[in-house]
């Protein structure tokens, strides 16, 4: 249900940039969505449809990049992809583990019709 | 269109006061601007320029947010946001930690809920001051709403802020308020996996508090395997069990909220 929060958002911060960049049409938001950001992407494309509409950014192409997430052990140092939120070490089974990635929502870059 | 004055402010976000029909406050009035698009130049657009962003996508949010830290670092506010299902026993637990604090701090409370003042009004016999966001729709409190509610009721200094966010395990973990800590509340009717079914909220949570203890012995749950899941997702979580209902645990997890407000 957030993510027509996010989706808002987005576009809020996307129609600023345009507009500083004296831009009215934007084609495509490219965005890294983090495995582990708690977004479900297909529901965030869905709402951004419905949130774009009759703004300058109606009709952008969202190119979203899933990252996944990495994970590091406090106990033995290790590095480990992680599936999902959390994990043990697979090297020594410690839950003593932080995600050091995977929890990015950023937008990357824009793309704006020329002028 | 907005019930009480007949604006155009559609399913946003408004603060009520219990008990005062005539007070409510849009959220984002005066916060935000309305954008207009003015028609185009005429001509064909066909080629595109890329222009580097790199923004988080809640950074309007997170700005936000850190502007009600520092507004509660300044004045020496605690502020804690209660963050659960709905039905886990937020209002109870606050309605039972209240009048065991308000005597050494002044306490304040924003509640948070899609509608009705129902929980406002049960925090407001307490006599504590409080006030109500309905979110309208949406399923989580954010940084604004919280900026305009603390802009209302103005905290005093050395206060305990109680941030009750709307019933939902899923969304309000995304959203910084400006609080110190995030408090998640379970009860044991709920399921002793819960950590591991929406471990967003408990990685985000500084404090769990297991509530119902009293219905333990009615109930297939253990909260022993409840506490090893919910440190398994983040082991740095402080952990308490009590009964908002029948006071049993409470000792410790008042004498936690006093050593902070203290600290304070």
């Amino acid at each position: 249900m957030h993510e027509m929060s996010i989706a808002m958002s987005i576009i809020e911060a996307v129609v600023e940039k345009a507009s500083e960049e004296n831009s009215r049409k934007v084609s495509e938001i490219e965005l890294q969505v983090g495995k582990a950001s708690g977004i479900l992407t297909e529901s965030l494309t869905f709402c951004f449809s419905a949130a774009a509409k009759n703004t300058i950014v109606d009709g952008a192409r969202l190119e979203i990049r899933e990252t996944e997430s990495l994970g590091t052990c406090e106990d033995c140092g290790n590095s480990f992809p992680v599936e999902g939120f959390f994990a043990a070490c697979p090297s020594c089974g410690s839950y003593n583990t932080d995600l050091v990635s995977g929890r990015e929502l950023l937008i990357k870059s824009i793309t704006l019709e020329n002028e | 269109m907005c019930d009480t004055c007949g604006c155009s402010s559609g399913g946003g976000a408004v603060i009520v006061r219990p008990g005062d029909p005539s007070y409510h406050v849009h959220v984002g009035d005066d916060l935000h601007g309305h954008h207009h698009d003015h028609g185009s130049d005429g001509h064909d657009h066909t080629h595109g320029r890329q222009v580097m962003v790199e923004q988080d996508v809640l950074l309007k949010n997170n700005l936000l947010a850190e502007r009600n830290r520092g507004y509660f670092e300044a004045r020496h506010v605690f502020a804690l946001n209660f963050l659960s299902s709905p039905g886990s026993g937020k209002t109870t637990l606050l309605e039972r930690t209240i009048p065991l604090i308000k005597e050494d701090f002044p306490v304040y409370v924003i509640e948070g809920d899609q509608q009705t003042t129902r929980d406002a009004e049960r925090i407001q016999s307490l006599d504590v001051p409080v006030l109500q966001v309905n979110t309208g729709t949406g399923c989580h409190l954010d940084a604004s709403m919280v900026n305009r509610a603390i802009k209302e009721m103005v905290p005093a200094e050395n206060a305990l802020l109680c941030i009750e966010n709307v019933g939902n395990l899923v969304c309000p973990a995304l959203f910084d308020l400006g609080e110190d800590m995030k408090i998640v509340v379970i009860s044991v009717t709920e399921g002793d996996d819960k950590p591991l079914k929406y471990p967003t909220m408990f990685i985000e949570a500084d404090v769990c508090i297991l509530n119902k203890t009293d219905l333990l012995p009615h109930v297939p749950f253990s909260a022993e395997e409840c506490r090893e899941n919910a440190l398994k997702v983040n082991r740095k979580l402080e952990w308490f069990e009590l009964s908002a209902a029948t006071g049993e645990g409470f000792n410790p997890w008042i004498e936690w909220l006093q050593s902070k407000l203290k600290r304070g």
